[in-house]
């Protein structure tokens, strides 16, 4: 039959097309690597290395449903947001005097709830995700700032400082690393191998060829909204652990960041295109980076100046090679 | 000198991995209607946006007015005096009839080049009124019927003077009284001079409206002759290259026990009261002008958009269906209208279209098995004789009948026993149209049973076994295939019979 | 099949609700004015209906602009970063040239206006960088330079001349010339987008890109235009800004692209493009300013404002989405029948 030759060439065709991208970045990995080897003689000790992520773990947990709701064809701006109102409303229980984990749990409720708002706005509501999340990019925020105000909270319990500050054991590997290894394992196996992937990937598509195939297209959005604000309120933990302390303005341009990495990830931003590792690729090249013009004394508003630089050549890079590189068909 | 206003010769035209025209000849008379038709990739739709200077030919030449033309870009052609109307509406939905028709033209105060309002809704009331439309000029686009924006479409052509007019597929979305309406100001454009060409598929149109017809196949020129000098069968022997035997192979299959029935079903502003049934081994065709609220009763069926009121029965137990998940789960498919919007995911390859609907059962806990899956759409594609390099192939590369392949692979993948088909065979080329009918009476040979929605009228009367007809959301007609015949369906699908023949079908 | 007396009664549907849109917005503020003015005396004076101009008059120049790039289906996200570049460039030029007349020093923050949306505007048609991730990008790149030019230090009132300072607040026929610019700006863009064809050809674009290509409208030229536009009214706000609060910030107007967008929202400019008009940006952009001036007068905290905003921007649309799908089903309903 003329389907004997299919198998062999698809899979050239998977490693042409999948990778070619992924490469890239993982050059671009290794030469940042090499350079901040170069700048600091201290850079190569494994203490220092696990170190450098606890800074960009939060970002990090907040790309992985990030990539999902980019690849579905939508955005969600108010991921930061959500972080701050969880961060808060966990913030203030804990100091009126809940039980720690009591307010953990209820800041990620917090932060499913803000989700899952989004979500039935976009899917029941039909309305378009970019507004609906410039929305609850603010309102959000604003609640945060209505609970808080200009103060901040400290002094929580070692234990939970310990899932932001701490190690594993006696181990050089920080808790928030492994945590977010566990998750970047499951990300990905859940977008690549499961039927929930393959759904979003065809949403992204054709949303409406989805729904007459018998997907069902609204609860995946509501699902992916709500796990995108379970995950910021996650990050939250984090944050307040690290810092032992949180503020209505914290994590302030995440989003943007999140998204970056996202799109520099190789995600399109039309959806239906992308893969996990290419983003977990660019987180940590992003962390790398970051660390670099830290360690050079770089301002934070020039960092802010390379990300927005950053977040502009991931779409136009693409778009050039499309067009100096002619389609490989296998 | 040529009495051709506009002429093409040797045209050839090529994109990546297809040669659409080879050596095509195609001219025009001035005020003379003359028809393009063709199978599928036939090339008509190409050789139209040559002549409307979408794309540039890669060999021959275009002569407008005896001089030899360069068409760069649409811009040049409209120039020329050259108008074209495709399919999809080159209209804007938020703007008004008036700026429609002279966006980029609109009359300039003469001093101050400030838009003349006054002048710009005069003429285009003038032009709408010789159309012998009634339509006010201040009328936002969005809410037109087609008939209307197709008509703005003619507004402004006509405001341009345009000395050739070309239209492709332009009945496609209209009632058969819009289709008249238009054929009536084709006539009247003809008579004034303009020249004419369209593409249609439904030869019938071609027959009546044309001067002269064309015949393209593959790529090439077949022919061209005058509309009195040739007959129908000769056309499509043309077009196919060999006679067709039986468009309508339909077989005798003996009706087994209801397994679908609606009560009625009703849907504010959409249809009302619709009731039917629908026989193991029959074919029901839903027969009606486009817009009589078939495909609406169908989605409602089907889950995208449920009813308000009335029942679904399936199989003698009442079925609540809301959403296509819970009509796939009751054995119900259905192949949309539209098949590269609502059908396929065209970015993603074969084996993906085919079993998204069922992708769950190759998945145990999520994780899917990619062997099974593909072992699944190998044997589907098999059945429907898919023609690609490979099942790893993007569906959107393939022709479009092969893409309706694909479509038809995914549902029958899904082991439904109810195939509802929305326009089954609309801009599917003569041959696989044959092929389509064939499977549909292999199918339900083998028990299954199919609603056929269908607005042409020879496809209703050879292939349907019963005809239910609406008109207006509400059901108008019920007729057995051996009673049924042309003009009764017309006059139920526009309400025009007395309702007494309706009372001749019990209990249906 | 339609009847005349359908399509007049069709149009007037339409018209009407235009009109009820704005008709809506108006009636609601008068409704605002009166609930606030028993809770809050002050709220009718003179003065706060000239804070309340004042503080719009600058919402309402760069909501302008972000409309007409809303038109045509793009989004201007940098406009609050573009402003604070444009306001701090002059500012520290100002502060170092006593003798610059002001009329010249709002000319330069056009014309870094225009550099800035032009930039914008090439990443968005040259490079095809979709609108929200090239102004997202913008965003962050523009403030960043705010503080890089700056140094992270601020340009006060002492350090300006008086000339400068009251470019914004001197009156002119007891009007204060911030809020004539404003009525200006508003003039002048009505104009453009009602009575020329360019005007007309941007809510082509927005409407129907593929038609307005076919129809030979410049559509990347008109995106470039309508970025380069944006870039001059949020230029001249810039210096204006500065002017008014006499005082140059590496963080002024931090979050106020969001305000633009919610102006333009309530006020009726469809997010997708193709409709939305002057007037009706005009009294969102009023409605918005009455809301934060009545916020501040009622005692409620400062913090309400981000969260009202936020909540606005989704009643706004949410209620739009709803009114427009019952629009839609009327149609239908006509249509079939």
């Amino acid at each position: 039959m003329i389907f004997k030759r299919g198998t062999s060439q698809r899979r050239l065709t998977l490693v042409a097309t999948f990778l070619r991208w992924e490469w890239l970045l993982i050059l671009l990995f290794a030469a940042a690597f090499i350079v901040n080897a170069l700048l600091s003689p201290y850079f190569l000790d494994t203490r220092n290395l696990f170190d450098m992520t606890f800074i960009f773990m939060e970002k990090s947990i907040i790309a992985l449903p990030m990539a999902f709701i980019i690849i579905s064809g939508n955005i969600d701006l108010s991921v930061a947001s959500t972080l701050a109102m969880s961060a808060v409303l966990m913030a203030t229980r804990f100091q009126a005097g809940w039980n720690i984990w009591l307010a953990v749990l209820f800041g990620l409720a917090v932060g499913a709830l803000g989700g899952l708002l989004n979500g039935m706005m976009v899917a029941k509501m039909r309305l378009p995700s970019l507004v609906v999340t410039l929305g609850t990019y603010a309102l959000y925020r604003g609640i945060a700032f209505v609970v808080l105000g200009d103060r901040a909270v400290t002094g929580f319990p070692s234990q939970f400082l310990h899932l932001g500050q701490g190690y594993v054991g006696d181990t050089p590997v920080p808790v928030p690393l492994v945590i977010f290894a566990v998750l970047a394992i499951l990300f990905v196996l859940l977008l690549h191998r499961s039927t929930f992937g393959r759904f979003v990937y065809a949403m992204g598509n054709n949303e409406e060829a989805c729904r007459y195939s018998g997907v069902a297209v609204d609860r995946i959005k509501i699902l992916l909204f709500t796990l995108s604000g379970l995950m910021s309120a996650l990050a939250a933990i984090f944050l307040t652990a690290r810092f032992n302390s949180t503020r209505p303005n914290i994590a302030a341009g995440f989003e943007l960041e999140v998204i970056t990495a996202v799109l520099l990830g190789g995600v399109s931003i039309f959806g239906g295109e992308g893969t996990m590792p290419g983003v977990v690729l660019a987180l940590f090249l992003i962390g790398l980076v970051s660390r670099g013009m830290r360690l050079k004394n770089i301002a934070g508003e020039i960092q802010t100046i390379v990300i927005g630089s950053l977040l502009i050549l991931a779409i136009l890079l693409p778009q050039l090679l499309r067009r100096l590189t002619p389609r490989v068909r296998a | 000198m040529s009495d051709y206003i506009l002429e093409l010769q040797e045209i050839s035209k090529s994109f990546p991995g297809v040669q659409a025209l080879d050596g095509v000849d195609f001219n025009l008379r001035a005020g003379e209607v003359h028809a393009l038709v063709g199978e599928n990739g036939a090339g008509k739709s190409t050789l139209i946006k040559v002549v409307s200077g979408v794309h540039q030919p890669d060999a021959g030449e275009i002569q407008f007015q005896g001089r030899s033309v360069t068409f760069a870009n649409p811009l040049i052609a409209q120039q020329h005096g050259i108008a074209a109307i495709y399919q999809e509406p080159t209209l804007f939905p938020d703007l008004d009839v008036a700026e429609n028709i002279f966006m980029g033209r609109q009359p300039l105060q003469p001093v101050t080049r400030r838009i003349n309002r006054r002048q710009m809704y005069e003429e285009a009331g003038k032009l709408l009124r010789s159309l012998g439309m009634n339509l006010d000029p201040h009328t936002r686009v969005r809410g037109l019927s087609f008939a209307d924006q197709q008509m703005v479409e003619i507004a402004k052509a006509l405001s341009v003077n345009a000395q050739v007019l070309i239209m492709d597929e332009p009945t496609s979305a209209l009632t058969l009284r819009e289709v008249a309406n238009l054929f009536r100001i084709a006539r009247q454009l003809r008579d004034a001079g303009t020249a004419i060409a369209f593409i249609s598929h439904r030869l019938e149109e071609a027959f009546e409206l044309a001067d002269r017809i064309t015949v393209l196949r593959d790529g090439h020129y077949i022919g061209t002759r005058a509309v009195h000098d040739v007959t129908l069968d000769e056309v499509i022997h043309m077009m196919v290259g060999r006679t067709l035997d039986n468009m309508f192979p339909k077989q005798e299959v003996e009706q087994g026990e209801v397994m679908l029935r609606v009560d009625g079903l009703t849907k504010e502003g959409l249809f009302y009261d619709v009731s039917f049934e629908l026989h193991r081994g029959e074919i029901l065709g839903l027969a009606g002008l486009v817009g009589a609220g078939r495909t609406e009763v169908a989605r409602a069926i089907f889950g995208v958009e449920p009813a308000d009121r009335g029942i679904i029965w399936l199989n003698g137990h009442e079925a609540h269906i809301r959403s296509p998940k819970d009509a796939l789960a009751l054995g119900i498919a259905y192949l949309p209208e539209n098949r590269q919007q609502h059908g396929l995911v065209l970015p993603m390859n074969i084996t993906q279209n085919v079993t998204l609907p069922i992708l769950r059962e190759f998945a145990r806990l999520g994780w899917v098995d990619r062997v099974a899956e593909q072992r699944a759409a190998q044997s589907f594609a098999e059945r429907l004789d898919v023609r690609a390099a490979g099942l790893w192939q993007k569906v959107r590369e393939l022709s479009g009948g092969n893409q309706q392949k694909v479509v038809l692979a995914k549902w029958l993948a899904a082991r439904p026993q109810i195939l509802i088909l929305d326009e089954p065979t609309r801009g599917i080329d003569v041959g696989t149209k044959a092929a389509v009918h064939q499977l549909m009476s292999t199918l339900v040979a083998q028990g299954f049973a199919i609603l056929m929605i269908s607005s042409e009228l020879p496809e209703i009367l050879g292939m349907s076994d019963r005809i239910v007809v609406m008109y207006e959301g509400r059901v108008t007609g019920r007729f057995t295939r051996a009673e049924a015949t042309q003009e009764k369906i017309i006059a139920a699908a526009t309400a025009s019979a007395p309702i007494a023949e309706n009372t001749e079908i019990q209990c249906l | 099949m339609a009847s005349s007396t359908d399509q007049t009664s069709r149009r007037s549907l339409f018209s009407l609700v235009a009109g009820v849109r704005e008709t809506g917005i108006f009636a609601f503020i008068v409704l605002l004015i009166a609930i606030v003015s028993l809770r809050s005396p002050y709220f009718l004076t003179v003065e706060n209906f000239r804070d309340i101009l004042l503080d719009t008059a600058v919402l309402i120049i760069v909501a302008i602009g972000q409309t007409m790039v809303i038109l045509t289906r793009s989004i201007d996200l940098s406009v609050a970063s573009g402003l604070a570049l444009s306001g701090m460039v002059v500012g520290m030029t100002v502060s170092s040239h006593w003798g610059l007349p002001p009329l010249v020093a709002l000319l330069m923050g056009i014309g870094i206006g225009i550099a800035l949306g032009g930039f914008n505007g090439l990443l968005v048609t040259k490079g095809h960088v979709p609108p929200i991730i090239a102004t997202l990008g913008t965003l962050s790149i523009y403030r960043g330079l705010t503080f890089v030019v700056s140094g992270g230090a601020w340009v006060d009132a002492a350090e300006m001349p008086d000339s400068f300072k009251w470019l914004a607040r001197d009156t002119t026929l007891w009007v204060p010339n911030l809020v004539l610019f404003a009525a200006i700006v508003a003039i002048v863009f009505y104009y453009f987008l009602n009575h020329t064809r360019t005007g007309r050809e941007i809510y082509a674009v927005g409407s129907n890109p593929d038609a307005a290509r076919v129809a030979g409208i410049p559509v990347d030229r008109i995106v470039f235009l309508v970025y380069v536009l944006s870039g001059v009214l949020f230029g001249m706000a810039g210096v204006l800004w500065v002017s008014r609060y006499a005082s140059a910030q590496s963080d002024s107007a931090m979050g106020f692209e969001l305000q633009t967008v919610a102006a333009a929202v309530i006020g009726g400019v469809n997010i997708f493009g193709g409709s939305g008009t002057i007037p009706g940006v005009l009294l969102g952009s009023l409605l918005l300013g009455i809301i934060i001036n009545a916020l501040n007068l009622v005692r409620i905290s400062p913090f309400w404002k981000l969260a009202v905003q936020g909540l606005i921007i989704l009643l706004a649309v949410v209620s739009d989405v709803l009114i427009s799908r019952r629009l839609q089903r009327a149609l239908t309903l006509r249509r079939a029948g």
